[in-house]
């Protein structure tokens, strides 16, 4: 063949670049293109700041101000990272709502300005691009992503109890329609390329490189780069327009959207849904629909008015403190902080296959560690794999994998080898148990490997009296359902299962069962004084808790929550009394051991959706009745009872150093045992509601009650 | 002991020095010649073959053989045949394909399938079954006829119709055929992509193309040159495996049709096939859906020259790899090279006659840049340095699968017997044969020339 030449226009042209050289961004210019590239020098991720938003605006005013340059395509120097958001920092420092209003403005004139100057810009996105920095990228006049698993776009601003501030709640709505904006804002979703593209939320995807001449993420954006540069060629010279081709159900779509009724209606039913899921705890939800409605019923102008000043409401406000401080603990807890471990952890032996032993195998198997799944017996053997088959499929099912994947996921988990460099035990909690079986894999497994016992209530030190090499023994608590929660908290581990990890002090309960123990106790107290399950039950709902109190009982298993009761009790005392542990005993000794048995406190049944009352609990209860205290009230005290005894009890283990941080006790109190995130976890609300009030209510109720209430 | 070595080292430094071509033959093991190989003409899917069955293409390779060779059709020993679409109905089309065209009923026969590197395990199936003693003389060849392909009926519809089967009342057939939807008429094609990524070939090649920075010129300008070398080695009457094939109810095939030489800028005017819009590869720089069936005799040495044959060449070294099918599908060629080459102690210089399967330009140039790419070398295969590129001028200079046309089953025996003919007619002693297949998999082989 002749000697290479290339299509594309890199190589073409000597690239001039400005002489400045600025922290988040750079560009060049290819031709009659400009390159603005952002790459944040201080931080792993590009976020918009008011650094990054001040020298965006020098480089576009250059742009706009240079006659060569026709048009300009905007991408980031990151592989798998465009814009994670804006940042949150930069809220944190304002006093007040209008400060905040102001940022926002700020942000909405830049992006307008971006919006509708004469030369078209490009966003060539490849990676997260989210919050602030889709609202960025929809100013945009054309929008080319990468077609892989990193690209990500989405509008997450309602999980930090904020909304969309620079002119997203306008925009988005023209682009993909009322239906899927609020869907979009409302859930937080993320949305992958290609059904960006569905949704018109992005014009031209762009395929990911493998191999070749360079690393294939770098090339790919180098890639990415060029086509974006021949499309804005094309954009200039309006051989592609910007428009886009909608199919039928869009168009019917957006023409019913044109009917004032039907609108009113889509308003009314969103509306009616958010409260039902939010129970009013969560204010943004509601601020989002209000300013998309203004929006579209009474012009831009009013739109990106409310826009700006709910957004500043919003900023200020509990609810997005306590969520933006949860956001902190997170990042906080993703980061290992222990350093490398020795050796790597490549095969994993998981005893005990039940719902944890099944849920630990997925995760792992998932990120494609060698797992070996064990049990006593090849049924119950059986039951894991299937769970693990199950959970993989339901993936295949919802198109994030293909059946090849699952496949080749589910080939990790392999048969009988037991050299291993971990082990995980979930076997039942029964000390004698746990004891046996830690003796009889120290026999086979080699010398390195360590030994995690998956329990709740024992002490490790406990566990590990029987080994011959403690300290290579540790404990690992896990949260079910597994594979969707967020939290291991572990005694000291560095698997890596993609989980947020906080690391306790060795101790009975350690912190999350501490916790959860005095505060199931008073639920025991309050049906024993005659409150009704589905009362109780919404009681705790409507605090903000995932899950009723009673119900969470059934969840986590009766059998479960009386040992975690009577290990408590006897290891730390008065503070774990209150309910008569009685009522536990007598529904385990009937077979009521909750959800997993099909009856507890309610009745499950397969495929039934609704719950009914198990009514064979109601003559337990009347046998174990208490009256009630009258100083007390059956309804916001009742709240209180069990939201003080979980509070007191976590900043007790803050005091004695089984927590290592406030933050983590947060962390693991929100995403493990569903603390209400509106609070921003035990430690967040006590900072909220004001230490002072809360003493105050457990001393009433200590008066009423007894020591369990005591303040620490 | 060190006197050995000694001896050894001095002898391949005289080698190396005198460039001395030794002969591949190793001992102890029995050498393996072609004796000669044949093909149909290959054609354009839908065109003269397009009533046919792929064991009728086989059978008339067969017997193009027999004609060519004069063997007797008692002395084979066995027969395989490669292919990659199956017809239902002749699933052993090596079985039905000979018995049609003659041979002993007691010759056994079996088909083999490895995507476009099936005629390649057919050949060395063979060269195993000779070197190992357990047979003298075998035909290899390959069949592909894509202008049929089993379209079935869809799962759902076809267990509808196998429950029916058994129903054993009226009662248990209504009963079934109340469950009867019209969507279970939606036919099932053939699969065209990956199985396991489920991404058709042409987007892989775009996707590799792009990454090794492989222009659309650049695979118009190779496409080009496979088409007029063609061309030119047809006008020269140089394709001599071509056997005519007298096709039942047409007119005698005597020549390949998909060559087409065409200009830069007719070509230019293509839009993107699999990429859309920004894509490079197109329809005039791959290679066509194509019938085609190639069949070759291959022997024991000492059998053939019993038997008063002169053989073409030597079967050599050969190589299977296979990489990631998703990012390395079609670099094959780029894996397995080196690896052959080391394995018959040659170097890149020592080959006089290359012959690549060429399914893409985008694909061949690819491979191109990896082997002249130390990066990639580095990276990728575990090398010091990078593979080297193969000289232009003794590269597929007869045309290549984008001009001849890709029956997938048959490529193997026409990239052999290419190499062995152009080292006939050309001159020098080694061939290196090498292709790419879905899988991710590929081949390599050397061809040594049959002494004059």
């Amino acid at each position: 063949c002749s000697e290479p030449r290339s299509r594309y226009i890199r190589r073409n042209f000597t690239e001039s670049s400005a002489l400045l050289t600025r922290t988040h961004i750079n560009y060049g210019v290819k031709g009659d293109v400009a390159v603005i590239r952002i790459k944040s020098s201080t931080s792993k991720v590009n976020t918009l700041s008011k650094e990054l938003h001040s020298e965006f605006m020098e480089v576009m005013n250059e742009v706009w101000a240079t006659n060569q340059i026709r048009n300009a395509v905007l991408i980031s120097s990151k592989p798998g990272r465009f814009i994670a958001g804006a940042d949150i920092n930069m809220l944190a420092t304002c006093k007040t709502p209008q400060e905040v209003t102001q940022v926002s403005q700020e942000a909405q004139r830049t992006f307008e300005k971006l919006e509708k100057a004469a030369k078209p810009v490009i966003a060539a996105i490849s990676g997260s691009c989210l919050g602030g920095g889709l609202e960025l990228a929809i100013s945009c006049q054309y929008r080319i992503a990468t077609k892989d698993g990193k690209t990500i776009l989405g509008a997450p601003e309602v999980l930090l109890g904020i909304l969309p501030g620079a002119g997203g709640t306008q925009r988005l709505p023209e682009m993909v329609g009322v239906p899927a904006v609020f869907d979009m804002m409302l859930t937080s979703r993320n949305i992958h390329a290609d059904s960006a593209k569905k949704m018109g939320l992005v014009d031209q995807l762009v395929e990911p490189l493998g191999l070749g001449i360079k690393p294939p993420e770098e090339w790919t954006i180098e890639y990415l780069e060029a086509v974006a540069i021949t499309f804005a060629k094309g954009l200039a010279d309006k051989k592609i327009s910007p428009k886009r081709d909608q199919g039928l159900v869009e168009k019917l779509t957006a023409y019913t959207m044109t009917i004032p009724f039907v609108r009113q209606q889509v308003y009314k039913k969103v509306e009616e849904k958010v409260q039902k899921e939010t129970k009013g705890l969560y204010p943004a939800p509601l601020k989002i629909i209000d300013v998309v409605k203004t929006g579209i019923e009474r012009g831009s102008d009013a739109g990106y008015l409310s826009e700006s000043q709910k957004f500043g409401s919003l900023a200020m406000i509990s609810e997005s403190k306590a969520l933006m401080g949860l956001y902190h603990g997170q990042v906080l807890c993703k980061k290992n902080k222990f350093g490398a471990p020795q050796k790597d952890v490549k095969r994993l032996a998981i005893l005990g296959e039940g719902l944890k032993g099944a849920g630990i195998t997925q995760v792992s198997v998932d990120k494609r560690l060698k797992t070996i799944l064990k049990d006593a017996t090849l049924t119950r053997l059986g039951h894991g794999q299937q769970q693990v088959f199950k959970g993989l499929n339901y993936k295949v099912n919802k198109k994030a994998l293909t059946s090849f994947e699952r496949d080749s996921i589910f080939s990790n988990l392999t048969g009988n080898v037991l050299k291993v460099d971990m082990v995980i035990e979930a076997v039942f909690e029964d000390l004698s148990l746990k004891h046996r079986v830690l003796k009889e894999v120290e026999a086979v497994i080699p010398d390195h490997c360590v030994f995690a016992s998956n329990t709740s209530a024992f002490p490790i030190s406990e566990i590990a009296a029987v080994s011959k090499r403690p300290e290579k023994v540790i404990g690992m608590h896990y949260f079910s359902p597994m594979d969707k929660m967020q939290l291991a908290s572990a005694v000291a581990v560095s698997l890596k299962q993609g989980k947020v990890i906080i690391v306790v002090m060795d101790g009975p309960g350690f912190y999350t069962t501490r916790c959860l123990a005095p505060m199931m106790s008073e639920v025991i107290r309050i049906l024993q004084e005659g409150v009704d399950l589905e009362k109780l039950d919404s009681l705790t709902t409507s605090f903000g808790f995932p899950v009723g109190a009673a119900t969470l009982v059934d969840e986590v298993g009766v059998d479960v929550a009386k040992h975690m009761a009577e290990d408590l009790r006897k290891a730390l005392g008065e503070r774990f009394g209150g309910g008569n542990p009685e009522l536990l005993t007598q529904m385990v000794s009937k077979g009521f051991l909750g959800r997993k048995s099909g009856k507890g406190f309610y009745i499950y049944q397969e495929s039934v959706k609704s719950k009914n009352l198990n009514s064979d609990v109601d003559s337990i209860l009347v046998s174990l009745k208490m009256p009630p205290k009258s100083e007390v009230s059956p309804g916001e005290d009742i709240q209180f009872r069990l939201v003080t005894r979980f509070v007191n009890e976590a900043v007790m283990c803050l005091r004695e150093g089984i927590l290592a941080t406030p933050a983590e006790g947060d962390i693991a109190a929100v995403f493990g045992l569903g603390f209400p995130p509106c609070f921003g976890g035990p430690f967040c609300f006590v900072a909220l509601y004001g230490p002072q009030k809360i003493v105050d209510r457990l001393k009433k109720y200590e008066a009423a009650y007894g020591k369990q209430f005591t303040p620490c | 002991m060190t006197l050995v070595s000694g001896w050894l080292l001095y002898g391949w430094i005289i080698a190396v020095q005198t460039k001395t071509k030794k002969t591949l033959a190793k001992p102890n093991i029995r050498n393996v010649v072609v004796v000669d190989g044949v093909r149909t003409p290959f054609l354009l899917s839908g065109t003269s073959y397009k009533d046919l069955m792929p064991h009728d293409l086989a059978r008339a390779a067969l017997t193009g053989l027999l004609h060519r060779t004069s063997v007797p059709k008692e002395v084979v020993d066995y027969i395989i045949f490669g292919t990659v679409i199956q017809e239902v109905k002749t699933s052993n089309v090596a079985r039905e394909a000979a018995l049609g065209a003659g041979f002993s009923d007691k010759t056994p026969a079996h088909t083999v399938t490895m995507a476009c590197i099936s005629a390649n395990q057919a050949m060395t199936t063979g060269v195993g079954l000779i070197a190992s003693g357990q047979c003298d003389v075998i035909v290899a060849g390959g069949v592909e006829l894509m202008s049929d392909v089993p379209i079935r009926h869809s799962r759902k519809m076809r267990k509808l119709m196998l429950d029916l089967n058994k129903a054993k009342s009226m009662g248990q057939r209504l009963s079934l055929i109340s469950k009867f939807r019209f969507n279970f008429l939606a036919p099932e094609l053939p699969a065209v992509s990956e199985f396991s990524t489920s991404e058709t070939m042409g987007h892989s090649a775009d996707r590799l193309a792009a990454a090794f920075a492989v222009s659309r010129l650049e695979q118009d300008e190779y496409a080009l040159r496979s088409h007029s070398l063609a061309k030119k080695a047809q006008d020269e009457g140089l394709l001599s495996d071509v056997v005519p094939f007298k096709v039942p109810g047409k007119d005698t095939v005597t020549k390949d049709n998909g060559i087409r030489p065409s200009s830069l800028e007719q070509m230019a005017k293509l839009k993107p096939a699999f990429i859309k819009p920004y894509g490079t590869v197109t329809a005039a720089n791959s290679s066509f859906l194509t019938d085609g069936a190639s069949a070759m005799l291959i022997m024991a040495e000492e059998k053939a020259l019993a038997m008063g044959y002169k053989p073409k060449a030597y079967l050599r070294d050969f190589m299977y790899v296979s990489q990631d099918p998703k990012d390395q599908l079609l670099l094959g060629p780029t894996y397995a090279t080196p690896k052959v080459l080391e394995k018959a102690g040659l170097t890149m210089n020592d080959i006089d006659a290359f012959e690549f399967h060429e399914a893409f330009s985008g694909q061949i140039l690819a491979n191109f840049k990896a082997m002249d790419s130390d990066w990639f070398a580095e990276n990728y295969m575990g090398r010091k340095t990078k593979v080297g590129l193969p000289p232009l001028e003794k590269f597929n200079n007869w045309g290549g699968s984008l001009s001849l046309g890709h029956p997938f089953g048959a490529t193997g025996c026409r990239l052999v017997m290419a190499a062995a003919n152009r080292l006939q007619k050309e001159g020098g002693q080694y061939g290196l044969v090498a292709a790419c297949a879905a899988g991710g998999q590929g081949h390599a082989m050397i061809v040594e020339a049959y002494p004059k």
